[in-house]
């Protein structure tokens, strides 16, 4: 199942990525090479068998519910490209139509 | 190392200690030293920030605390941090043009613990960026070089902090180790990497690229510093809930040169094809020596080795696509001047902000994750991922730990691999497996080849097994 240019469109539009006409064609090739690699885990069964998605024995991990200080709104800020007093800026999300 | 980066500074913590109880020597001298030797070692792209004035200072207050008897259990050390973990006011770039101007809020619970342990901390190191990459030639900030042919990479993703203590920079340092980004450095450097079972040591202040395969371990020039460093930084962290409520072993202190009776597995998966012959016989040699040492030495078999670095490469690209989505321009790291919206911020931001690889990767991860791959990758490759743990608890009840290679060759040479990712994933053969079941492993030197590049022979073992591959290790330093 052969990644396409379209293919490489629509995941760099859902990772919020964008590419050259050159950078496309690459990944492209490249994508296939590594999928096909991947593709051999097809060759196993793993009907019976139990996704892993933590390595050791963990339960759920509680602790009380108490407030404990956070970052202060100034700290918060500090890392910020672009803001206000309070709060973080970013272009206008609210089109005018 | 010889020659030049063979220097005065290239000591363990037994000789600092010992100089220091002498009154030969002070902190604050020994900081001057390593300072001295990082500046020396510029050309090497090791450091990415050196902390000169706050090392010294700490140093002198370590000084004063060893007057007074009250130092911790690192005074005299100095350590070198991998640039993703965190030191409060410091900038933590991950090797990326993202996080170039971000400074953290906040230490990493590893730093806190080794400024309580009287370390001195003095810089953060270079990496391939956000730890993807086997050769630290990702990194947005130049590619690090290793100190003994400067052609050659250092191996990655740690590239830096290995080569910081190859190079007498600092007696340890931090690294992270998803997928070998600690043992394969280690290995291509000649030193002694550790990378602690999934959960020994706590996450928090690391920042993320594969959550359920990343680690925090220790570089350093013999396995009782690597000991001694762990047991500082291992432990249960509240900070980080998948860190274990499992207790701490004195690692260094169990060190005794003696292996007799141990049950050592070779698995005739790592032997195959692909090995370098004079890596082979190095790793052979060794084996030997256990033999002579009373270890009862026998052949195991994972059969599910040879898809690890497939299902590795599909579950740490899908975690990473994910936490990587925080990257967005809006709340802290780069972002792209010059835009309309706020989709074109986000997008811009990233394209501009983002190496090759880490795109490569994101655009891997969100592949494998996106609706109607979901099963046939994500899926099926936790579900492997299963199946080679299984491989491992199956051995580790014939034996107590598994001899391997670490890396298939030596130090390649730069720029080799750079344009062809898969054979530079595919150096990752030998280790993304202990990432993959979330077991220990060491590297540790082991002789050289013929054109004089450092061998590494990785210890792999049980789940919170440190102390059985910290004691093969130590006795393997000094055999033959």
């Amino acid at each position: 199942m052969p990644v396409t240019i379209e293919d490489v469109e629509h995941i760099a539009k859902l990772a919020r990525l964008e590419f050259s006409e050159e950078e496309k064609e690459k990944f492209t090739h490249q994508l296939n090479q590594i999928l096909t690699y991947m593709a051999q885990l097809n060759k196993i069964d793993t009907s019976a068998v139990e996704p892993l998605s933590h390595v050791i024995e963990l339960s759920n991990v509680f602790r009380p519910d108490v407030v404990k200080p956070g970052l202060t709104q100034e700290k918060a800020l500090k890392n910020a490209p672009a803001k206000t007093e309070k709060f973080f800026k970013v272009p206008k999300v609210i089109g005018e139509r | 190392m010889d020659g030049k980066y063979r220097c005065t500074s290239m000591r363990t913590f037994d000789s600092i200690s010992s100089d220091l109880s002498a009154g030969k020597t002070s902190c604050e001298q020994i900081t001057q030293e390593y300072l001295r030797a990082v500046e020396g070692g510029k050309e090497l792209n090791a450091f990415l920030a050196v902390f000169r004035e706050s090392a010294l200072e700490q140093a002198q207050t370590v000084d004063r605390r060893l007057t007074a008897g009250t130092a911790g259990p690192l005074a005299g050390t100095v350590v070198a941090i991998k640039d993703v973990i965190c030191v409060r006011d410091e900038a933590v770039t991950c090797g990326s043009k993202i996080l170039q101007d971000f400074r953290s809020l906040y230490d990493a619970t590893v730093v806190s613990r080794l400024k309580q342990a009287d370390a001195v901390i003095i810089g953060k190191t270079n990496m391939d960026e956000f730890a993807m990459g086997s050769s630290t030639e990702n990194s947005a900030f130049g590619r690090v070089k290793l100190p003994l042919d400067q052609s050659r990479v250092p191996g990655g993703s740690s590239g830096g902090s290995a080569v910081a203590v190859a190079a007498g920079m600092a007696t340890a340092s931090l690294g992270s180790d998803t997928g070998g980004s600690i043992r394969q450095p280690a290995a291509f450097t000649g030193i002694v990497g550790l990378k602690p079972t999934y959960g020994r040591v706590s996450r928090y202040g690391l920042v993320a690229f594969a959550s359920s395969f990343d680690t925090i371990g220790p570089f350093a020039l013999t396995v009782k510093d690597a000991a001694r460093v762990l047991h500082v930084i291992a432990g249960y962290d509240e900070r980080d809930s998948t860190s274990a409520a499992v207790p701490v072993p004195e690692y260094a202190g169990s060190l005794d040169k003696e292996v007799r009776g141990v049950r050592v597995g070779i698995p005739r998966e790592y032997f195959e094809e692909g090995l370098n012959e004079e890596i082979r016989a190095a790793l052979e040699r060794k084996i030997d020596l256990l033999r002579a040492g009373g270890v009862e030495v026998k052949e195991v078999s994972l059969p599910y080795t040879e898809y690890a670095i497939a299902t590795y490469y599909i579950l740490v690209t899908a975690e990473a696509s994910s936490n990587l989505a925080r990257y967005d321009g809006a709340r802290y790291g780069y972002r792209a001047r010059r835009t309309g919206d706020l989709l074109e911020m986000y997008t811009k931001s990233r394209s501009e902000g983002f190496g090759p690889e880490v795109k490569r990767r994101i655009m891997l991860g969100t592949y494998v994750l996106s609706a109607g791959y979901y099963d046939a990758y994500y899926r099926k490759g936790q579900k492997v991922r299963r199946l080679i743990q299984e491989d491992f608890i199956r051995v580790f009840q014939e034996v107590d730990c598994l001899v391997t290679p670490t890396s298939p060759t030596t130090a390649f040479k730069a720029g080799e691999k750079v344009d062809d990712p898969l054979q530079m994933y595919l150096s990752d053969i030998y280790t993304t497996s202990a990432n993959l079941a979330g077991i220990p492993g060491i590297s540790i030197p082991c002789g050289r080849d013929r054109q004089g590049l450092p061998i590494g022979l990785q210890i792999l073992g049980k789940h919170f097994g440190e102390p059985m591959i910290l004691r093969v290790a130590d006795f393997l330093e000094t055999a033959g």
